[in-house]
């Protein structure tokens, strides 16, 4: 049974989102896959951005109408080795008693305060003298206390055997603190975990022969973005493929979540930035999905797209030789 | 980001030098011989053996500065020569052509079909001389070998290393502009229609599965694109029907190629921080200079075979021009061997770089006669 989209504006000239102030950039966004985080601190009026360049990455904060305010550059940590490495990653975790900024990079794992301002740990990744280029696809877990620096790494989790792309989390239903997560992989590979005392493989979604850059989880429901700019929706307790979406007509590089609502965004090298509501059928529980929103980001190749508010009226978009973060608001 | 990204950058830029020069010696109507000379020594130096060993090493991708000298070794391979202004903007074109050819490939794969085309080109420039051609197909047979075997993940990593090392380059092409795959502001246009990539799906389709993967109900969306399905599959054999257009030789001799310099690359900040490298970067760099010049192997021009100037210009006076009005943030400077304190170790590469004598200065316009003089004294 084929059916036409019906929910959504008929009129293209009734519009969803409209453009809204950018903020310029220092150093223009690197061709990576989610290259743009965002920190929401609706208590101090203020949101924080980050976006990896390429040999430093820039966190800055900015008002509620995208008027800049403080911005700091971060490089990776000085070491023996052939040439200036580049950052892989900027993200901010954000964890029940504190919010850390992690640094990624060939070298290893920094990580700073919420605002950048102090790096409170350090974890080298051994590459040995040559560059090999080839992730042994550990996940590696910290204890992070509520302060301070004395982090340690508690677990190494083997799921995976080729570099991992990306890792969600989301809070357990009914237990404070403890989280659900899911990691993927260069090979497309997903695994599920469940978190307690240590964490345990709850599933494994094998990959199809192209990379999966992103994912997200949201009450029980995992997104996954590929490679051939496909959206897949899993039941995370199973595995089980519930929705395959022929999103993008190039790779996904960035999903990302409104949780308070359900909406998921995904954004592509085609340009094109999709906003999805995903639910549950009230008769049986299996998981639905309508097309919200297409917003096209003219000649530019996405590189990184993230929500700026928890109901998923606003999100700001980067891209591969782009000096600003585009901002798209609510109408 | 990857190791495996140096081969396919070097034989792609030297492909589009290839295209540049053969489009400039036949508009500046050298004699055949005289042209085909230079192609041929040019592409030999380029697929020497031991040339290949070293490139095809795994190794992180040098600077711009790095990779730049190389390519004003091989220009100089033969009996041309160029000035300082002509280098440049050679360079330019050529990077340009590829950093456009990487944004638009549709898969990341495709890059090794990009690569093939200009491959196969080169093989149409030597097609009277065996000895090299053998050496290409060699070339083929290890690209083959080496590439067949990655992943897509491994070749989406080479794609953004690719894109890293053209990160922020914005000039304007003519040739591009004319055509419309780049915008007045530097930036490439990147179409919404046309044939989706081989393993893509049209997008606009979502489809619902029960618990036992039976699909069961489809919904189209609106995409906002206006894609097709790919008809068909880019050859990766050594001969076959690539499909794809880039890489493929743009120019002839009725489409000249001019760059325009004014509002390319508005952010200094950012091409700053690839000047100020320090010192131990740079040793790492010579080191990789010295191994891969190393095994160049040019012959010097022997007997009476007279050399001659090529310009990129349409004429001295707009070269000369061109020299002088080269903003700052795009200046290439030349590796300077004489600012590393480790000299002596790179012996090799000073006997090397001793012979290569690039202009630092613009060169005043002299009568044509005087300048290939001077040049041949400097071999």
């Amino acid at each position: 049974m084929v059916a036409a989209d019906s929910e959504g504006p008929k009129d293209p000239g009734i519009r969803m989102f409209r453009r809204e102030r950018s903020i310029p950039l220092q150093g223009s966004a690197a061709a990576l896959c989610n290259n743009l985080s965002v920190l929401q601190l609706p208590a101090r009026n203020l949101t924080l951005f980050g976006v990896v360049h390429g040999p430093s990455a820039q966190v800055l904060s900015a008002a509620p109408d995208g008027v800049p305010l403080a911005q700091r550059q971060l490089h990776v940590k000085e070491g023996a080795g052939v040439s200036a490495p580049h950052i892989t990653q900027v993200h901010w975790c954000v964890l029940p008693f504190r919010v850390l900024l992690v640094l990624t990079s060939h070298r290893g794992i920094q990580m700073y305060e919420s605002d950048g301002s102090i790096m409170v740990y350090w974890h080298a990744l051994d590459s040995g003298d040559a560059p090999s280029g080839t992730w042994s696809g550990r996940v590696l877990v910290f204890d992070i206390p509520a302060k301070g620096p004395n982090i340690v790494l508690s677990e190494e989790l083997a799921g995976h055997q080729t570099p991992i792309t990306d890792i969600a989390t989301e809070p357990a239903q009914g237990q404070d603190g403890v989280a659900d997560m899911v990691t993927a992989d260069d090979s497309g590979s997903l695994c599920v975990w469940r978190s307690g005392p240590e964490f345990t493989l709850l599933t494994r979604i094998p990959g199809f022969g192209v990379p999966c850059s992103s994912v997200q989880l949201w009450q029980g429901i995992v997104a996954a973005g590929y490679g051939n700019g496909q959206v897949h929706l899993y039941e995370a307790t199973t595995g089980t493929l519930n929705i395959q979406i022929n999103a993008h007509a190039r790779a996904i590089c960035a999903l990302n979540l409104a949780p308070e609502v359900g909406k998921l965004l995904s954004a592509a090298e085609d340009t094109f930035v999709h906003i999805w509501k995903l639910s549950r059928s009230p008769q049986n529980g299996c998981i639905e999905v309508e097309h919200c929103h297409s917003e096209c980001v003219s000649d530019t190749q996405v590189c990184g797209a993230q929500f700026c508010d928890p109901s998923g009226s606003s999100f700001a978009v980067t891209g591969y030789d782009l000096t600003e973060i585009l901002r798209f608001g609510s109408v | 980001m990857s190791v495996r990204t140096l081969p396919l950058l070097f034989l792609n830029l030297g492909g589009e030098m290839l295209y540049i020069l053969d489009q400039r010696l036949r508009a500046q109507n050298i004699p055949g011989d005289k042209a085909r000379k230079v192609l041929n020594d040019i592409i030999m130096t380029m697929f020497n053996r031991k040339f290949m060993e070293e490139l095809f090493k795994p190794q992180e991708l040098y600077s711009k500065k790095a990779l730049r000298t190389i390519y004003d070794r091989l220009a100089h391979a033969s009996i041309m020569r160029l000035n300082q202004a002509s280098m440049d903007k050679l360079y330019d074109l050529m990077t340009m052509a590829f950093k456009y050819q990487v944004l638009l490939c549709p898969r990341p794969k495709d890059v090794l079909l990009v690569t093939f085309n200009h491959l196969d080109a080169i093989k149409g420039f030597i097609q009277d001389s065996p000895t090299i051609l053998h050496q290409v197909d060699e070339t083929f047979r290890q690209l083959t070998e080496v590439y067949g075997a990655i992943s897509a993940g491994e070749f989406q990593l080479i794609r953004q290393t690719l894109l890293l090392f053209f990160q922020d380059l914005h000039i304007r092409v003519s040739i591009f502009l004319k055509d419309r795959v780049q915008n007045s502001n530097g930036r490439f246009v990147l179409p919404v229609s046309g044939p989706v990539p081989w393993g893509t799906e049209v997008p606009g389709l979502i489809r619902m599965f029960n618990s036992k993967g039976e699909e069961v109900k489809k919904i189209e969306f609106k995409h906002g694109g206006n894609y097709v399905t790919a008809h068909k599959e880019g050859s990766f054999e050594l001969y076959g029907d690539r499909v794809l257009k880039l890489g493929t030789n743009m120019y002839s001799v009725s489409r000249p190629v001019e760059t325009h310099m004014s509002g390319a690359s508005k952010n200094l900040a950012s091409r700053t921080q690839e000047s100020i490298a320090p010192n131990p970067l740079a040793k790492e760099e010579l080191n990789f200079l010295a191994r891969l010049m190393g095994g160049m192997e040019i012959k010097k021009p022997s007997g009476p075979e007279p050399g001659f100037r090529l310009n990129l210009f349409t004429t001295d006076e707009e070269e000369e021009h061109a020299a002088l009005s080269r903003p700052e943030e795009l200046s290439y400077e030349v590796i300077n061997i004489q600012a590393t304190q480790d000299q002596q170790q790179n012996e090799e590469l000073a006997r090397i770089m001793g012979e290569l004598q690039i202009t630092e200065q613009p060169r005043q316009s002299t009568t044509k006669g005087d300048d290939l003089l001077a040049m041949m004294d400097e071999l």
